[in-house]
């Protein structure tokens, strides 16, 4: 594990999302509860929507594009064939900790 | 073997608990000496609130009186404190003289932490701490202010203490919702629901500013928005700090608390200690049941046993009567989570469980805690609940056998069953109204008054019909809004009016929603629904609505956005083109396109560009032109008076009155609007939501036009001679489609349902009605009329920015 602090969690607005950039893409990180967190791909699997641009509810995003809903603990699409990549990703004295390990380059030194 | 001595510096729950463990295990091992700072031994501090409460007497909660002491050979050095630890010579050095230590306990608790806001030191500033604080508290009675800052637990239950004497208090917190530590939204919402009733004010999302004082006595709290709450005491219950400075001075190893082991053990292997002042692997306490383990695994570790201290899963409730809530365990926070919930609203109930897995890991409970301890078991032991699941959030009582189908569950109810709690109908008057002759909804409603009031019962009622019936009965079709709820849309809206509800949390909760927060179909919707019904008392949520409303631009195919400046009417200038060409440079916008509501689109803008483009528009004097919103887009005209030959009216300058008018407005679904100045129609006013063609004896107002997938001609909603007149309709329609539209119904589809008589009832022949549409609308607009570009370019610029960007920290 290699978490990197990537911002306050209040940063986030409740039932919102921010984009955090990295080596292998961007992921969003999504705020469902005042002290619940997830990360994922920012990739819908369908056409390449920005899902952090979706509403967040429940535990689940909605692509803005098409409405294709995923389920953050596990990264799967509802009623659709997809599935996104998820982050371990926790909250610590109100920061926001991003396990980068799947997400630095592998030619990185 | 020779007796030890033992020295305890601090008589509180934790270390009292350490005494009680050693002197019934080993009643002569230890010489024992207890220091307190406060002229007194133990009591039991969380009983402070039924105390101030009147509930109970200080007596009541004394845990070690004298006499207690004295049969324990417990010296007392109470009121005296602690000045020094001298730890090469093993002494503790108090004020009147030392005593010599083998093994030493520090139980110094914690301080309330007082935010260091200007005034803090003013007499009548307190925290709530100890039997000081509370005798205060006390002194007061009816008819004098309070203010207490800190919407927690301790806070809580001081104001509700208050307030039972007659004290008017209230609450002033910083977060969303109260006790967010241990509640979700939902329960929040019904413990404000219920301290509300007992008369506490609660401002939540207040930060305090200052304390203002007369003659250095504290007179009120002023607020961050100015609002000026008088007081007459104001209470700081906003959390606690260890008390770790004798520790420190001792040269102990210390963090935010003092360090201990597994054993409570700390840096020097001859000193324990234990409560509030600790640290153990990072965690701080504050409850009682952590305090208790770590006492009798400090007891046994100086008795030589071996113990460990493990941490536990927590549950929390208010000592408030007449609010039940109960929270265990982690209900936040995690991976791999689903949420069971349970919502009763007729009795203010609400229950969530936290499942991860095949265990409960959470629960949340208000309005009937019955089943708590029984939920926080299965936390604590993590039983696998797999086969219990379906049922499991109906408590013990219901486990072992019930069926899950809904309709055999019903069947199987007793006669005297509740069915609605609203009017107090149980199931055989329902039944016995069926054989009677009701043989659908609403014929059971008139005639029982079953789900007549709230409707959360009406899915019940429909099983009863079933299953009295069998296949003479035919399930109604209605849609409800979706997955989440079985009210319709009509329903929502009509008890968002009746009940009255005025927040999301409320209609979650009031209507019984199945989700924690709704999903992207009904919470757009519920959104617009109470913010057109409460324009003052809600707040819009940008989080409930659809990216394009809540970044105000349009999302297009590549994941950038379109921007379309306001051009009142259609009418621009020279020097607005220029400020959007220079635009359309600076920013490398790819496709420049008119637009067919007379406005121009600036496509293929990023989307962190957005507030920069916008402060450049606003520089210029143009405002957002809402090309995006469920609201007023475009007000289409032609030239008119002003050079056509044809004109008969000045179009132009009506279509600007109305979007000057309109702008802002949020509606079901969009409004576009045209004014053609003579019957030829050049505005295109005919197939428009309001399309208004000038005459010479004035202006024909047609409404319900669509040019979209559906292509419909307006209807003439009425001729009028003046062109105020020809404002005041429209804005009466799009008030009256505003209160009663489903959401994302256009007023085609909306008048197709209501008639387009009872609209004209409302808008044309009833001035009154008229008049009270116009004055909604007015009111309404005092919040909504304003450009949200100008808002976000000034306030929300970091937004639209990525939160962080790993690329460049992978660089270095």
């Amino acid at each position: 594990m290699t978490w990197v602090d990537i911002g306050a969690l209040d940063d986030i607005p409740l039932r919102g999302a921010r984009l955090v950039k990295t080596e292998l893409g961007c992921v969003a990180v999504f705020r469902t509860d005042s002290a619940e967190v997830f990360a994922a791909s920012n990739t819908c699997p369908h056409k390449g929507g920005p899902l952090v641009e979706g509403i967040v509810h429940g535990q689940s995003v909605t692509c803005p594009l098409h409405n294709w809903v995923f389920d953050l603990n596990t990264g799967a699409a509802t009623g659709e064939d997809g599935r996104i990549a998820t982050y371990p990703v926790r909250i610590e004295d109100g920061r926001v900790l991003l396990d980068v390990t799947q997400l630095q380059a592998r030619t990185a030194a | 073997m020779t007796k030890q001595n033992l020295v305890v510096i601090g008589a509180g729950m934790a270390s009292g608990r350490v005494l009680e463990h050693l002197t019934d295990a080993a009643p002569d091992a230890f010489n024992i000496t207890l220091f307190n700072a406060e002229p007194r031994g133990n009591y039991n501090r969380i009983m402070l609130s039924p105390v101030l409460s009147g509930e109970k007497t200080y007596d009541e909660i004394v845990t070690h009186d004298d006499t207690w002491y004295a049969e324990r050979n417990v010296t007392c050095r109470l009121g005296e404190k602690v000045v020094e630890i001298d730890r090469a010579a093993k002494r503790v050095i108090g004020e009147n003289g030392f005593v010599p230590y083998d093994k030493l306990i520090f139980g110094t608790g914690s301080n309330p932490f007082m935010i260091p806001l200007p005034g803090h030191d003013l007499d009548g500033v307190i925290a709530y701490r100890d039997l000081e604080d509370t005798e205060r508290m006390m002194g007061l009675g009816d008819g004098q202010n309070v203010v207490v800052i800190g919407g927690g637990l301790l806070g809580l239950e001081a104001a509700a203490g208050m307030a039972a004497r007659g004290v008017n208090v209230t609450v002033v917190h910083i977060m969303g919702h109260l006790m967010e530590r241990q509640l979700d939204e939902a329960a929040g919402y019904l413990l404000k629901k219920s301290l509300e009733a007992k008369g506490i004010t609660i401002r939540l999302q207040a930060n305090s500013k200052e304390i203002l004082g007369e003659n250095g006595k504290v007179r009120a709290l002023r607020l961050e928005d100015g609002t000026e709450l008088p007081c007459d005491l104001l209470v700081m219950a906003v959390g606690i700090r260890p008390n770790t400075a004798l520790a420190q001075a001792t040269g102990l190893a210390v963090g935010k608390g003092i360090h201990v082991d597994d054993q409570m053990i700390t840096s020097d292997e001859d000193v324990l200690a234990v409560g509030e002042c600790v640290e153990h692997q990072g965690a701080l306490f504050g409850l009682v049941a952590p305090l208790y383990d770590q006492a009798k695994v400090a007891a046994q570790t100086l008795l030589g046993e071996h113990a460990a201290f493990v941490q536990k899963s927590l549950s929390t409730k208010l000592k408030v009567t007449g609010c039940d809530l109960f929270s265990a365990g982690d209900f936040a926070d995690g991976d791999a989570r689903e949420d069971i919930v349970f919502r009763d609203p007729s009795r203010g109930i609400y229950k969530r469980l936290v499942i991860e897995g095949d265990t409960l890991v959470g629960a949340v409970m208000y309005g009937d805690t019955a089943d708590g301890n029984w939920f926080f078991g299965l936390i604590k032991d993590g039983t696998d609940i797999s086969d219990m699941r379906e049922t499991l959030i109906f408590g013990p009582a219901f486990q072992g056998g019930a069926s899950a189908d809904p309709l055999s569950a019903v069947a199987a109810l007793p006669p005297d069953a509740e069915i609605c709690g609203c009017n107090g109908i149980c199931k055989s008057t329902i039944t016995d109204a069926i054989a009677a002759g009701a043989t659908d909804l609403g014929a059971v409603r008139a005639t029982t008054k079953a789900s007549a009031s709230c409707g959360t019962c009406t899915g019940l009622v429909e099983q009863l019909l079933q299953v009295t019936l069998g296949d003479a009965f035919e399930m109604p079709t209605a849609q409800p809004v979706c997955g989440c709820t079985d009210h319709t849309h009509e329903d929502v809206r009509r008890l968002i009016k009746t009940m009255p509800l005025k927040s999301q949390e409320a209609v979650w909760q009031e209507l019984g929603w199945k989700t924690r927060n709704g999903c992207h179909v009904c919470r757009p919707a519920v959104n617009f629904y109470l913010l057109a019904d409460w324009p003052l008392e809600y707040q819009d949520d940008p989080q409930s609505r659809f990216i394009n409303e809540r970044k105000h631009a349009n999302i297009q195919k590549d994941g950038t956005f379109s921007v379309v400046p306001r051009m009142w009417g259609g009418i621009t200038t020279p020097d607005e083109l220029r400020a959007i060409a220079d635009a359309a440079d600076k920013y490398k916008v790819p496709t420049v396109k008119v637009t067919g509501g007379q406005r121009i689109d600036l496509l293929g803008v990023k989307g962190e560009d957005l507030p920069a483009i916008w402060a450049d528009l606003n520089a210029a004097g143009m405002v957002s032109g809402h090309a995006y919103s469920k609201g007023l887009r475009t007000v289409k005209t032609c030239v008119g008076t002003d050079h056509c030959r044809f004109g008969t009216q000045d179009s132009t300058g009506l279509g600007i009155k109305l979007e000057q008018v309109l702008w802002g407005s949020w509606t079901p679904h969009k409004v576009k609007l045209a004014v053609s100045g003579c019957p030829r129609n050049c505005a295109e006013a005919t197939c428009k939501d309001v399309g208004i063609i000038c005459v010479d004896s004035g202006y024909q107002v047609g409404v319900a036009g669509a040019a979209g997938m559906d292509v419909k001609e307006t209807e003439r909603l009425c001729d009028v001679a003046t062109e105020q007149e020809a404002i005041d309709v429209t804005v009466a329609f799009i008030q009256l489609y505003r209160e009663n539209a489903k959401y994302l119904d256009r007023p085609y589809k909306w008048v197709a349902k209501v008639g387009l008589d009872w609209v004209q009832e409302r808008v044309v022949d009833d001035l009154d009605e008229r008049a009270r549409l116009i004055a909604a609308f007015e009111l309404s607009q005092s919040i909504y009329r304003k450009d949200p570009w100008a808002e976000h370019a000034a306030d929300k610029a970091e937004r639209y920015q990525p939160m962080a960007d790993l690329t460049l920290a992978a660089a270095e």
